[in-house]
């Protein structure tokens, strides 16, 4: 009895629903088909491992470690930053904090999550830099310490909420059978409802350094721009999303320094790939074990 | 011994801490903002065209870019998102298609604004040929507002009650039905919340724009979509770090006319969600 | 041999009074049965109940009845059920199904709309659209739920403002709206207070001159007092079926007779 409109609606939603799939595969492919080419000029080993990235000096050097070490500086120090902070924050909103305090702090950290990177790199310039210059004694606060100090901020709403989710799943049981025996409520969040919500903190972790890994504006702005090795958290650094960012303008377009950018974009996009694809599975692994009933 | 009353108070203590301080950086911002940003709000400024290389008069053309944008990055997205949410919810039986497309979802939200950028970039403005323009940047920016859309909009569908579909069915609805008169009507609350959120999301991102539609200097307002833009995050970013002699006064007064958009928006957003929470129907 | 079967019992209906034919019907959650094997029939203009103790597949049954069970996807259904002699499974389509057996859930489900448009809301689905003969329709059935009197100023206000005994009856008048043969109860007075419950039951017997109605139920007495025959069921088994009166004076199995004196269920 299925009237002609029904059934072409019902054809519309279906595609609507995979398209999903349609859009990351084009994504790939069209990364693949520019990025494919730089390995036909340079060896995808020296690519990885080359420690010189001097894309348009003669003749151009195309290493990407400098700036894979440089997101790797910048993202470890975000998270052993964001990660302490980032759950001792849910514990305190999820378990401690009084109603009329939990709605003020849960709308704070909302309102840190709406504000758009590029505004956070700005700030970061004209306060942190300064004030990380003035306090290490350099030559320049650009560094990739004030682009992990900035990056924690911005992924904390993420690691944050999932966090919280997970600790709002844990059984009241647990909590009060652990009451119930006489524990004090904080020995009860870290002895019981903590180990219990592992999944999602490690969840919440993986997604934290997805956002961080994937950040560009704010790194770019913040952390020098020297694609070089770097030695310490205090110095310069180039990451991955920044050199796109920053080059792609004058990459000529058909060029092995074109090609090269999106050759980084491919590693972005395997990266966090397996980075979200395994918090998704640690995610749903956390929510079967205490089948919520939704 | 210490005793544990006093370790949880001082457990507490620093718990407490530690979230004051997940959250100052709201309040440095909102502050250095408003401090420095509000001198440079004028009525010229706001609706001005820019001059002198940007280093005078206003920022409209900017404004407009971003609202324009954001208008084409919601006639993209809304509609796909929420039948896509609808294909999930509604129709979508529990096999490998759908966790596969739900995999997609995930990823989709993860990959990194700038990735999104070549993308647009390589298949819009390239590939298809529409040029830098306000709708290879549209197009980019939807297929990245996608997923927010979609999970947005499967949480409002989620909240109505299983019993209405099954009353709906039991008079005889079809699925199509059911869906379009008493699960969608019940859920727009829900997602017009969560798709304002999404485009408040869009409006403030640069990376997608830097190579798909985005423009620095163009004295005149955009005329079709097959033209570049200004637009208020890319504008932050050169006058931040690539032009010389700019008055920190306009730059902070664009930053506040960015930051005062996406806060009208949320508390928009906010409302919504509250009133109908009080007007709710079952 | 089975189509000759098949032939006579189809001849059978059209000439006696069976409005519904179950055959051999099992209804599976899970692979495990709820419903074993169940065969009876159900005559035009009766109202057969069902009384049962919890788990006895009764309230699986009835749901088979209109293939709601199908929106479970755990479910499984074998043997047959003949609506005026075609298989409800097979020969019938489902949303044709549900307009002609309806149903009246345990609790009230009233959907999130006014009065008006809760009862309007099937027959607009079938599609009749003329706003007059929508009205006209919606009167009707509210007078058959023997609740218009106390409706009839407030049409546009949100069904959700009715008392649950209201709400209940709005909902028996939502399924009349269909202009269904069938109606089916699931344990629709259960969550009543006494007044609404005998008001519930009032209207189901002056549905009975045209519709055929089941009456799925946990109150032995309530079937007792309301349907002409009535039916037995234990652990997914039909025990035993007879008129109301035999079963209660004089049953024939002494699990129903445990039952129905209360010794277990």
């Amino acid at each position: 009895m299925k009237k002609l409109s029904e059934f072409i609606i019902e054809k519309l939603i279906f595609l609507s629903g995979i398209a999903s799939i349609l859009f990351v595969l084009l994504i790939l492919v069209f990364l693949l088909k520019e990025g494919l080419s730089l390995f036909r000029t340079v060896n995808p080993i020296d690519f990885i491992t080359g420690t010189n990235w001097y894309p348009i000096s003669d003749p151009p050097q195309f290493g990407i470690l400098p700036l894979i070490i440089g997101s790797l500086f910048v993202t470890f120090g975000a998270i052993v930053i964001a990660v302490p902070l980032g759950i001792a924050s849910a514990v305190y909103v999820a378990e401690v904090a009084p109603p009329w305090l939990r709605d003020f702090l849960k709308s704070g950290i909302e309102l840190l999550a709406a504000i758009p990177s590029i505004v956070l790199g700005f700030i970061g310039i004209i306060t942190l830099a300064p004030f990380l210059k003035s306090t290490f004694n350099l030559s320049s606060g650009l560094t990739a310490m004030a682009g992990s100090i900035m990056l924690a901020f911005m992924s904390m709403p993420t690691i944050v909420s999932i966090i919280e989710d997970s600790i709002a799943s844990v059984p009241k049981s647990y909590k009060e059978g652990s009451l119930a025996l006489g524990a004090t409520r904080w020995q009860t969040i870290y002895r019981v409802t903590l180990p219990a919500a592992s999944s999602g903190i490690l969840a919440a972790v993986m997604l934290g350094i997805g956002r961080v890994v994937g950040e560009t504006m704010a790194v770019l702005m913040i952390t020098g721009n020297a694609a070089v090795m770097p030695t310490s958290m205090l110095q310069p650094v180039r990451t991955l999303t920044a050199t796109i960012a920053a080059e792609m303008g004058e990459a000529v377009s058909g060029s092995p320094h074109y090609y090269s950018l999106f050759a980084i974009g491919i590693i972005l996009f395997i990266i966090s790939f397996a980075i979200n694809l395994s918090a998704d599975m640690f995610l749903h692994r956390s929510k079967k074990k205490f089948k919520v009933k939704r | 011994m210490i005793d544990s009353k006093v370790k949880e108070k001082i457990a507490f203590a620093i718990l407490l801490l530690a979230t004051i301080i997940v959250i100052a950086p709201v309040a440095l911002v909102l502050f250095v903002v408003l401090l420095n940003g509000l001198p440079a709000l004028s009525f010229e400024f706001i609706f001005g065209m820019p001059h002198d290389g940007m280093r005078s008069g206003g920022i409209f053309p900017t404004i407009v870019g971003t609202i324009f944008l954001t208008i084409g990055t919601a006639l993209f997205s809304i509609p796909f998102g929420i039948l896509a949410a609808i294909y999930l919810n509604e129709y979508a039986e529990r096999n490998w298609l759908t966790r596969v497309i739900e995999i997609a979802i995930v990823n989709l939200a993860g990959v990194p604004s700038i990735v999104y950028g070549l993308f647009g970039f390589s298949l819009f403005v390239a590939f298809l040929g529409f040029g830098s323009s306000i709708l290879a940047g549209s197009l980019t920016l939807s297929i990245m507002t996608l997923p927010v859309i979609i999970t947005a909009t499967r949480e409002a569908l989620s909240a109505v009650p299983r019993s209405f579909r099954e009353a709906s069915y039991s008079l005889g609805a079809s699925r199509w039905q059911t869906v379009r008169n008493v699960v969608l009507p019940n859920a727009i609350p829900g997602i017009l919340t969560g798709t304002i959120l999404g485009l408040s999301r869009a409006a403030g991102e640069t990376a997608p724009i830097l190579f798909t539609v985005a423009a620095f200097y163009l004295p005149k307002l955009p005329g079709s979509v097959y033209d570049q833009a200004m637009a208020l995050p890319y504008h932050i970013y050169v006058l931040s770090t690539q032009v010389p002699n700019v008055s920190p006064k306009i730059q902070y007064g664009t930053v506040l006319v960015l930051v005062g958009m996406i806060f009208i928006l949320n508390i928009f957003a906010s409302y919504i969600r509250m009133h109908f929470r009080r007007k709710k129907t079952w | 041999m089975v189509d000759i079967q098949m032939t006579n019992d189809k001849l059978q209906m059209s000439n006696n009074n069976s409005k519904i034919k179950i055959q051999e019907l099992s209804v599976y959650y899970n692979s495990i049965a709820a419903v074993k094997k169940v065969s009876f029939e159900v005559k035009k203009n009766e109202i057969l109940g069902i009384i049962g103790p919890a788990n006895s597949g009764k309230t699986s049954f009835l749901r088979a009845v209109n293939r709601l069970n199908e929106l479970y996807p755990n479910s499984k259904n074998e043997g047959e059920i003949l609506l005026d002699g075609k298989n409800i499974f097979t020969e019938i389509d489902v949303q044709m199904l549900r307009k002609r057996v309806g149903i009246v859930f345990a609790l009230p489900l009233p959907l999130p709309m006014s009065i008006f448009d809760n009862v309007a809301y099937g027959p607009r689905l079938h599609g009749t659209t003329d706003k007059i003969k929508v009205a006209e329709i919606v009167e009707k059935s509210l007078r058959a739920a023997a609740i218009w009197d106390e409706v009839k100023d407030r049409l546009n206000t949100m069904a959700a403002k009715l008392s649950g005994g209201q709400q209940q009856r709005l909902c028996i008048a939502r399924t009349l709206a269909v202009e269904p043969e069938v109606i089916l109860y699931d344990e629709p007075c259960s969550g009543l207070d006494p007044i609404s419950t005998f008001k519930v039951e009032e209207a189901m017997r002056v549905l009975k001159k045209e519709y055929t109605q089941i009456l799925v139920t946990n109150n032995v007495k309530q079937s007792a007092r309301v349907s002409d025959r009535t039916a037995f069921f234990l652990m997914g088994e039909l025990i035993e079926i007879d008129e109301t009166k035999h079963l209660f004076t004089a049953p024939r199995d002494k699990r129903t007779e445990g039952y129905i004196t209360g010794r277990f269920g």
